[in-house]
């Protein structure tokens, strides 16, 4: 009984529960759809009495738990999950968007409604455990695990081409995967444990041995990231998964992929974190220019903001890899800005999809007279993503880049052209946010067909309001924010500065 | 007793107005929105005042921390003002102008929204300029760099926003996108200097360990002058971006799209000095480099005679005085870089006052004539078809009403908006005793004693100044009216005309506040900036006997050319055979919009065409995803994978394409049947994994 009712264990299978419920009920769309709201909500109010529990001055591992699992030859797997400063803002987000998610399925989702829900809560489930998990065996599990729901979100409720895009999805990721899994195997033999905070109490390996694991965990979490140039899935999967799974997408899963970099590369191989970091830093500043020129030449609105998620990634990765207090607390707080800011615009351009069935730039024009409250909406939201002061992108990319530059002057990156060139995306970004914004707001209404189109309902609205607060509140005042993770970033930062000392 | 702690109200007072009209401005009409938003700045301007008194008292000032906003390790960033008399100067402008402004809007945009036929669109407009006040007053009385750059970056939002207010529309009232063209343009070249800006708070807090002013300027002597060279040359990049000075300043002159009481607060009078303001409050780092000084105060004295020549040869009304801005803020930004920040102020002040008063002025013209085109009572919409037809079928040249050709001999149709006007070109073109001959002359007299080179382009550039506002005077006040709508032109209401007569006092006494001698502003601002970098100017009759004479000349020539012989309708303009090529490359701007356009605009859009299409599409994601590695990796996979994996995955995709096929008759059978074992497949592992811990536990 103890074990069940191990908070962690609760938040995590929560949803479970609705998925159960959701079996049993049949195929009722409407019910469906209030159960999967309802055990959704439910999820996102334990996620706060986790947070009620949690001690924000602790830079250790919170509610852990560890039982022995697979204790066979030398193999010593526990069932072990925690949570710290390094992973609650993360797994507050997954509660917090999971539910905007589901309440954006509303109109969109018509067919097979009770699948579309089971998925779409065994993928929280996922979610909820690669955050949690603090063993590799079962972080590999529910990392793995986590494939299965999306391929099916993508491949089921997608758009024309789905199949494609489901599978390419399904194969990149697999693919990195399983680099990190023989990484994965390697450590736990040779260590005598699976058990992460086993590894790092021993935190005995050789840096050669470091640099190899380094890499091969890299290969799967840059995929997931992505990272430029392994981002080819993303524009695929993102064109064709339903709204509410491009939400969850961005909003999360791309997370998985930096958070991994976070748990695992930054704390596991320091020494080769601060070796590798200029190559790293390298690739996240070449996407973040890339993925902003790229965006800009767009047509399609989904796939313009796909784009621009490399480019956000980019700064979320150069952060982690300056390798100090700020860069990664900028780091972590814009792994959260992104799943709010892109998520949003996923939604926005989902609310239009909805309206008009189509997503090409060119079909649109003068919306703000037809939709007022939807482009204001739509322009703080961009606003938002671009960085402006006052909301929450700039608050994350003003401090990533402020670590990073103070990695180039005597830290970790070595020169501060990482961060002149990743500061070019800041142009750039307003750059191809105000193209898109021109392009569907401004101007003359050109087409017949949107000069009818009404402006947001309440279900609509109530999905985007939320996120706004966010948006206002972390870039206002992210004090909070800050100090849940402040401790903990401390304590992993203080192990590079013992790494650069060979 | 002081009043310093009511600072913060500076900022929320026009909140409060945003939310307000936000909230029911649209539902309580337009005199309710007007108040609302008018009553939030005059309440600003109340709290500067007290700003003010309290600062006579207690000269230094107080920092009045407000809450928490950035706290990571060493990097401390509070949401804390900062009140000394730097910044009340600023608040006292912003606000002050801001309210005058605010009025005259109340009667200029009820004729406006409804030529624009959205009249709802009202309220949205005091809406934006009460955020903008909001934001200008975040930028003014920040007290670190991070908080000015929440202003620096709001205001300039507000600026996208205002520019791009008529957003379906052309400057010349058609539909289109030229407008929306304007504003983004102009964010993106604030983006570009706001790059530079970034830079400089990097450096700086990785060389002074904090961005707040009283951390870091204190301290300038201690940091490696090479790096405090870094920082104020990216600083300039900012400020080139803001306060339009070469080679950003190419947003302000497309920003005339915006509604006229838009320009004269935002792209006259106050968000364009913010960069004067960012160096004056810097004096310390820009103080410490004399090298970095001289650069800022070469590229404000070119921009200040390039953009003159413009404006000697531009015909719409707008557009000469947002040119003369151009060149007026490369007076204050060569003021301040020679190191004479009073100056600089001093100009950034009287400017304001005279500045908007000729930007309003010019709103009362073109409202003038756009009145007399088209009345709005009576058969308004009649009038208006045939306005429409005449410009689209017919293509004839829409009637311009910001086109001083289509002027002329207005004096006798609206007086009073000349007699104010006048003022108004005369305190610009710097002649005694108006408040413009004061400041000008500052700095023309700091010129002379600091860097030859910087006086002579200042002069040339206060010379043309006179000289194109002479005939700007000429062409639209006197002669005869070269159209009906010039001759039908109709005076503005006391709404607009109070505001003016207002700014025309202080254009005229406004230069007392810094009278020769006294020097009440060089004291006012020695309280802030130190004794070093607050000195007093010795008055120099030379220097204003030989500029005064120098303007007279230019007014002169002006009156030989168009006041002489005013300029007939269809007639060209008289200097264009005189200066030939010249006056092309005048009028053309010097093709500077064309040259961007061709080196960086385009290749960009050939750049990121290339890059979307042929390299990330064409190449990476169809020829070495799909072609090269899709069969190859599908295969490994398989060989990885078979039996256990690949008969799951292989099984999924086989009945998901018969999904995606869609019509068969079993499809769903199969379909869900199989959703649902795998559903179950999963609840009943975590079951039987959640029973092995318990029993085994």
């Amino acid at each position: 009984m103890e074990f069940l009712l191990q908070p962690l264990n609760v938040l995590t299978f929560s949803p479970v529960v609705g998925v159960l419920v959701l079996l049993f009920l049949g195929k009722r769309d409407g019910l469906s759809r209030w159960v999967a709201l309802g055990t959704s909500l439910v999820t996102f109010g334990i996620s706060l009495w986790v947070l009620g529990l949690f001690n924000a001055n602790d830079p250790g591992l919170q509610l852990d738990f560890a039982y022995d699992w697979i204790q066979a030859a030398s193999w010593n797997i526990k069932y072990a999950m925690a949570i710290d400063g390094l992973s609650i803002l993360l797994v507050l987000l997954t509660t917090f968007l999971t539910p905007i998610a589901i309440l954006s399925t509303w109109h969109a989702v018509e067919e097979r409604v009770r699948d579309f829900m089971v998925f779409f809560l065994l993928l929280e489930v996922g979610m909820l455990g690669v955050f949690l998990a603090q063993d590799l065996f079962l972080f590999y599990i529910f990392w793995e695990f986590t494939l299965v729901p999306m391929y099916f979100l993508i491949g089921i409720w997608g758009g024309a081409q789905r199949m494609y895009a489901a599978i390419k999805f399904f194969l990149y990721t697999m693919a990195g995967s399983i680099l990190m899994l023989l990484a994965i195997l390697w450590l736990g033999i040779n260590q005598g444990t699976f058990h992460l905070p086993e590894l790092l109490a021993l935190g005995n390996i050789p840096a050669q041995e470091q640099f190899w694991l380094f890499l091969a965990f890299a290969a799967a979490f840059a995929i997931k990231v992505p990272m430029w140039p392994l981002h080819s899935w993303l524009p695929d999967a993102h064109v064709q998964a339903p709204t509410a799974g491009s939400v969850i997408l961005a909003g999360v899963l791309l997370k998985l992929g930096t958070y991994g970099f976070l748990r695992f590369n930054l704390q596991l191989f320091p020494q080769a974190a601060v070796e590798l970091a200029p190559a790293m830093a390298t690739l996240a500043v070449i996407g973040i220019v890339y993925g902003a020129i790229v965006s800009y030449s767009q047509k399609d609105v989904k796939k313009l903001v796909a784009y621009s998620s490399i480019s956000h990634l980019g700064f979320v990765m150069l952060g982690l890899f300056a390798l100090n207090a700020q860069g990664i607390e900028g780091a972590i707080l814009q792994m959260v800005n992104h799943g709010i800011s892109t998520g949003a615009l996923f939604l926005i351009v989902g609310f239009i999809y909805e309206r008009r069935h189509t997503r090409e730039l060119s079909e649109f024009g003068g919306l703000w007279s037809i939709m007022p409250v939807y482009a204001v909406l739509t322009l703080i939201v961009s606003l938002s993503s671009m960085g402006l002061p006052g909301l929450n992108g700039f608050v994350g990319e003003f401090t990533i880049l402020l670590g990073a530059w103070g990695a180039g002057q005597g830290g970790a990156l070595g020169s501060i052209w990482f961060t002149v060139f990743a500061a070019l995306g800041v142009i750039l970004a307003a750059v191809y946010m105000l193209y898109m914004f021109q392009k569907m707001f401004l101007g003359p209404v050109t087409v017949k067909a949107n000069e009818a189109l009404k402006d947001l309902s309440w279900r609509e609205l109530a999905i985007m309001i939320p996120l706004l607060v966010l948006i206002f509140w972390i870039g206002l005042y992210p004090k909070p924010f800050f100090a849940l993770m402040h401790p903990a970033v401390e304590q992993l930062v203080t192990l590079f500065q013992t790494a650069a000392i060979p | 007793m002081d009043a310093f702690a009511l600072v913060p109200w500076i900022v929320f007072f026009p909140l409060i107005g945003l939310v307000v009209n936000l909230a029911f401005g649209r539902r309580l009409g337009e005199k309710f929105s007007a108040i609302v938003g008018t009553l939030a700045v005059l309440s600003a301007f109340v709290v500067a005042v007290l700003q003010l008194l309290s600062l006579q008292a207690h000269p230094h000032g107080a920092v009045v921390p407000l809450a928490d906003w950035i706290n990571i390790g060493s990097l401390q960033i509070p949401w804390a003002f900062n009140v000394d008399t730097l910044s009340v100067t600023m608040m006292l402008v912003v606000s002050g102008v801001g309210t005058l402004i605010h009025i005259y809007a109340a009667g200029y945009m009820h004729y406006d929204v409804r030529y624009k036929e959205d009249p709802g669109s009202f309220t949205r407009f005091f809406i934006y300029l009460n955020l903008f006040i909001a934001a200008m007053m975040i930028l003014v009385s920040g007290n670190s760099y991070l908080m000015l750059f929440v202003g620096w970056e709001g205001v300039g939002l507000c600026s996208f926003l205002l520019i791009g207010f008529w957003y379906s529309r052309n400057p010349d009232g058609s539909k289109g996108l030229l407008n929306s063209q304007a504003a983004k343009k102009a964010f993106v070249a604030n983006r570009v200097g706001d790059f530079g800006f970034l830079l400089a708070m990097f450096l700086t807090f990785w060389a002074f360990g904090s961005l707040s002013f009283d951390q870091v300027l204190p301290n300038a002597a201690s940091v490696d002058p090479r790096i405090i060279m870094a920082i104020t040359l990216c600083m300039l990049i900012g400020v080139t971006g803001k306060s339009a000075q070469l080679p950003l300043y190419v947003w302000l002159p497309d920003a005339m799209a915006g509604p006229t009481p838009v320009s004269a607060l935002i792209h006259a009078a106050t968000m364009v000095t913010a960069g004067v303001y960012l160096v004056v409050r810097s004096a310390p780092l820009f103080g410490a480099v004399p090298e970095a000084g001289n650069i800022v105060a070469i590229v404000g004295a070119v921009t200040a005679l390039f953009a003159a020549t413009i404006a000697v040869a531009q015909n719409d009304i707008k557009k000469v005085l947002a040119y003369s801005t151009i060149s007026q803020l490369g007076f204050m930004v060569a003021a301040v870089g020679i190191g004479a920040y009073v100056a600089g102020m001093f100009h950034l002040v009287t400017h304001a006052f005279f500045k908007a008063l000729l930007f309003l002025g010019s709103g009362s013209v073109i409202l003038a004539l756009e009145r007399a085109h088209h009345p709005l009572d009576g058969h308004h919409d009649e009038h208006h078809d045939d306005h429409h037809d005449e410009h689209h079928d017919d293509h004839h040249a829409p009637f311009d009403p910001q086109d001083m050709r289509n002027m002329g001999g207005l004096r006798k149709q609206i007086p009073t908006t000349y007699r104010v006007y006048l003022i108004g070109a005369l305190a610009l073109a710097g002649l005694p005793p108006l408040a413009g001959f004061f400041s000008k002359d500052e700095i023309l007299t700091d010129a002379l004693h600091a860097n030859m080179l910087v006086w002579v382009l200042l002069t040339a550039a206060a010379f043309l100044t006179a000289f194109y506002m002479g005939r700007q005077i000429w062409l639209v006040f006197f002669g005869e009216a070269r159209t009906k709508a010039a001759k039908e032109a109709v005076e503005s209401p006391s709404t607009m005309l109070i505001p003016l007569g207002i700014l025309a006092a202080l254009s005229v006494f406004g230069g007392l506040i810094n009278v020769p001698v006294l020097h009440p502003f060089t004291d006012w601002l020695e309280h802030t900036l130190g004794h070093d970098f607050a000195h007093a100017t010795v008055f120099n009759f030379g220097v204003a006997i030989f500029s005064t004479v120098l303007a007279l000349i230019a007014i002169y020539i002006s009156w030989r050319l168009y006041g002489r012989k005013p300029l007939a309708a269809g007639e060209a303009d008289p200097l264009q055979q005189r200066l030939g090529f010249a006056f092309k490359g005048m009028q053309n701007k010097w093709w500077v919009d064309e040259l961007y356009d061709a080196i960086i605009i385009q290749p960009y859009r050939r750049l990121a065409a290339f890059l979307a299409d042929v390299v990330d599409w064409r190449f990476w994601h169809d020829w070495v995803h799909d072609t090269l590695i899709g069969r190859g990796f599908g295969a490994l996979a398989r060989f990885l994978a078979e039996p256990v994996d690949m008969g799951v995955i292989d099984g999924i995709s086989r009945g998901l394409a018969a999904l995606a096929k869609g019509l068969g008759r079993g499809f769903s059978l199969l379909q869900s049947g199989y959703v649902r074992n795998y559903a179950l497949m999963v609840f009943f592992g975590v079951v039987l994994m959640i029973g092995y811990l318990v029993f085994s536990s």
